[in-house]
């Protein structure tokens, strides 16, 4: 309770909220692959996005835990539904797939996860996963991510920054109105 | 600090975490939850609506709900019945799935973000948790989806436009929220809630909001960018559609509504314990007695057992009620200022707000390299009275600015205080003018 539940201690507590996360993102994810409601398939993508938000908890880094529930959960799917809610004819508008798209995207899915399944595999018996060092009690200390964040990694995160800044200087163009043509705006004044 | 063992752990279960089985751990945290933080999120809500309703009245001159119990103290709780007792009706075109999951995405973010608060030294849920406040914004960015959903899942227009204008709001107020939260964390040193409140025990002038004039500034920007967060007050777009409709909430009656506005009670305690925790001082009384005696008792908690449980529970309450006040001048704004439009909303937030934290920022950034403050330390350290103590590991120019922002702040508390008391004292004058007024003479215009 006051001390996290961490990972590296394999108590049977940890196995078994690991598998809870990991259930609830799987089922989720294979509720938005499946689902033909688009606005349910968001808000299962809401769990999907929490459960692994849970599974960062369980590494004990709760600093990244919170920062996938603010960027993705409280962001991107935000804007996902927005982009959804905006665009969208019906409220209950649902998917169509052909059956050509349904076979190849399932072909193309098992490939990946052959792929994911030989690759962890090959990883954990070769030893590339190396354990890092057991954290104490103490969670990850976030001024040490803040100095290895300016400090070792300093170049990328500016990087990120300059990449940011592109992107919203992008989308401030892009919803910037446009203006109407001559005539329209004489109309305008001359009414006013 | 105590180590891992917290007041829960360590008084109530009289051992420390290492020797207890973590399934028992587990199911002991979730039995706190549900004795402790649950039924305190209830009374916090009835509570809050009583005074709500109560506030409301006398800023109209009328006095409010005063016939269920004394004080109309029930009123709430015959609500409650009312509520639980209403038909449980769903829109025959809503997405049922929605509809029912919306109020449950809305509260339970917002009631873990509770759940983290630092009630008292060692009334922390998770003692350890080294990013507890940027946690709790996390859970109120969840929040968000909850209202969205549920104006979706209505199927119905009004729902859905109170909706996005709410999401409008509370997604672009997140960015001053977070900028002025971050110039008191960059004050603080750390995101770990309990930390600090301990870094406020040496008394009023080591408060965060009085250490430096751009803390200070930024504690009425965060003020700010959470009313528009929690859709209160000028802000509150989305229900000022109840002059109307009820916007988000249009179609829901009964409990669902009523975890709504649990919800939102909730979050309003939140975003004010937030405030207390980081900018007024947490649970530290302004003398920093309670720093101090925690500070002794920990020396030897085993023998301090009464000691430290009285002192946990007058930290508490002292927490709860700076979040009270708070609260109450949320509450009082709500029925004071009329309402902007959305465009003015979002004008507030992007054109005004954010370059002041911004600017802000940097100044507190510039003020903390070249001059260092007092920082709190509880009396065992230092005897306040003799003025080389005071200014020890300090500039002079530093402590000065502290106490000048701690006069400050308590003349700004003194002038609400005997504002409101010169209201309530002037009250009867007041409502027999508005209800009898002048008798009209024939003949005579006013003003002559």
């Amino acid at each position: 309770m006051s001390t996290f539940i961490l990972a590296q201690q394999n108590t049977s507590i940890t196995a078994a909220l690991f598998y809870l996360f990991a259930a609830i993102a799987t089922l989720s994810a294979l509720a938005v692959a499946v689902s033909r409601n688009i606005v349910r398939t968001a808000v299962y993508l809401l769990f999907t996005l929490g459960s692994v938000a849970g599974l960062y908890f369980l590494l004990a880094s709760e600093f990244l835990a919170a920062v996938q529930l603010v960027v993705y959960a409280g962001g991107t799917l935000i804007l996902i539904v927005f982009g959804i809610m905006l665009t969208s004819r019906s409220p209950f508008s649902r998917y169509q797939p052909s059956r050509v798209e349904v076979y190849v995207a399932m072909a193309i899915g098992a490939i990946l996860l052959f792929a994911l399944i030989i690759g962890v595999q090959t990883g954990a018996s070769s030893g590339a996963f190396g354990s890092s060092p057991p954290l104490t009690e103490q969670t990850y200390p976030v001024d040490r991510l803040g100095q290895a964040l300016l400090g070792d990694y300093l170049v990328p995160f500016e990087i990120v920054s300059v990449l940011l800044l592109v992107m919203m200087i992008g989308a401030a163009y892009l919803a910037k109105a446009r203006r109407r043509d001559a005539s329209a705006q004489d109309a305008t004044r001359a009414r006013r | 600090m105590a180590g891992s063992a917290t007041f829960f752990e360590h008084v109530l279960l009289g051992r420390s975490s290492e020797d207890v089985s973590p399934i028992v751990s587990v199911l002991y945290s979730m039995a706190i939850v549900l004795v402790l933080y649950l039924p305190f999120v209830a009374l916090l809500a009835m509570i809050a609506i009583w005074g709500e309703r109560k506030v409301a009245g006398h800023m109209q001159c009328r006095p409010g709900p005063n016939r269920v119990g004394p004080f109309g103290l029930l009123q709430s709780l015959a609500d409650g019945s009312k509520l639980v007792m209403k038909e449980d009706l769903i829109p025959r075109d809503a997405d049922h799935i929605l509809f029912r999951l919306a109020p449950y995405l809305t509260f339970v973010p917002v009631f873990v973000a509770l759940v983290a608060m630092p009630f008292g030294p060692d009334l922390a849920f998770l003692r350890n948790l080294n990013s507890g406040l940027f946690l709790i914004l996390a859970m109120l960015s969840v929040e968000i989806l909850g209202v969205i959903v549920a104006g979706w899942a209505s199927n119905n227009k009004w729902s859905i436009y109170g909706a996005m204008r709410e999401a409008c709001q509370m997604v672009s107020y997140e960015i001053p929220l977070g900028l002025s939260l971050l110039i008191g964390v960059m004050c603080a040193g750390t995101l770990n809630v309990l930390d600090m409140g301990f870094e406020q025990g040496g008394g009023l002038h080591t408060w965060l909001v009085f250490r430096n004039p751009f803390v200070f500034l930024a504690f009425f920007v965060y003020f700010i960018a959470s009313l528009a967060s929690n859709k209160r007050a000028p802000f509150d777009l989305p229900e000022s559609e109840s002059e109307l409709v009820g916007g988000y909430h249009t179609e829901y009656s009964g409990m669902r509504w009523a975890f709504f506005f649990f919800a939102e009670y909730a979050a309003m305690f939140v975003v004010g314990g937030v405030q207390t925790a980081l900018f007024l001082g947490g649970w530290n009384d302004p003398f920093g007695l309670i720093g101090y005696y925690h500070h002794q008792f920990m020396q030897d908690p085993a023998s301090h057992t009464a000691g430290l449980i009285v002192l946990n529970v007058i930290a508490a309450a002292v927490f709860i009620a700076k979040a009270s006040t708070i609260i109450l001048v949320q509450m009082w704004l709500r029925w004071t200022l009329p309402r902007p439009r959305i465009d003015q909303v979002l004008y507030t937030c992007v054109k005004v707000l954010l370059p002041l934290a911004c600017a802000i920022l940097l100044g507190a950034a510039i003020w903390q390299l070249f001059v260092p403050a007092r920082t709190g330390l509880p009396w065992a350290h230092y005897n306040p009275f003799r003025w080389n103590d005071l200014v020890a590991g300090a500039s002079v120019l530093g402590v000065l600015v502290q106490l000048l922002l701690a006069f400050v702040g308590l003349a700004i508390l003194l002038a609400i205080v005997m504002w409101i008391a010169h209201a309530a004292a002037t009250a009867k004058t007041v409502r027999k003018r508005i209800s009898e007024p002048a008798p009209i003479q024939l003949g005579v215009t006013p003003g002559t």
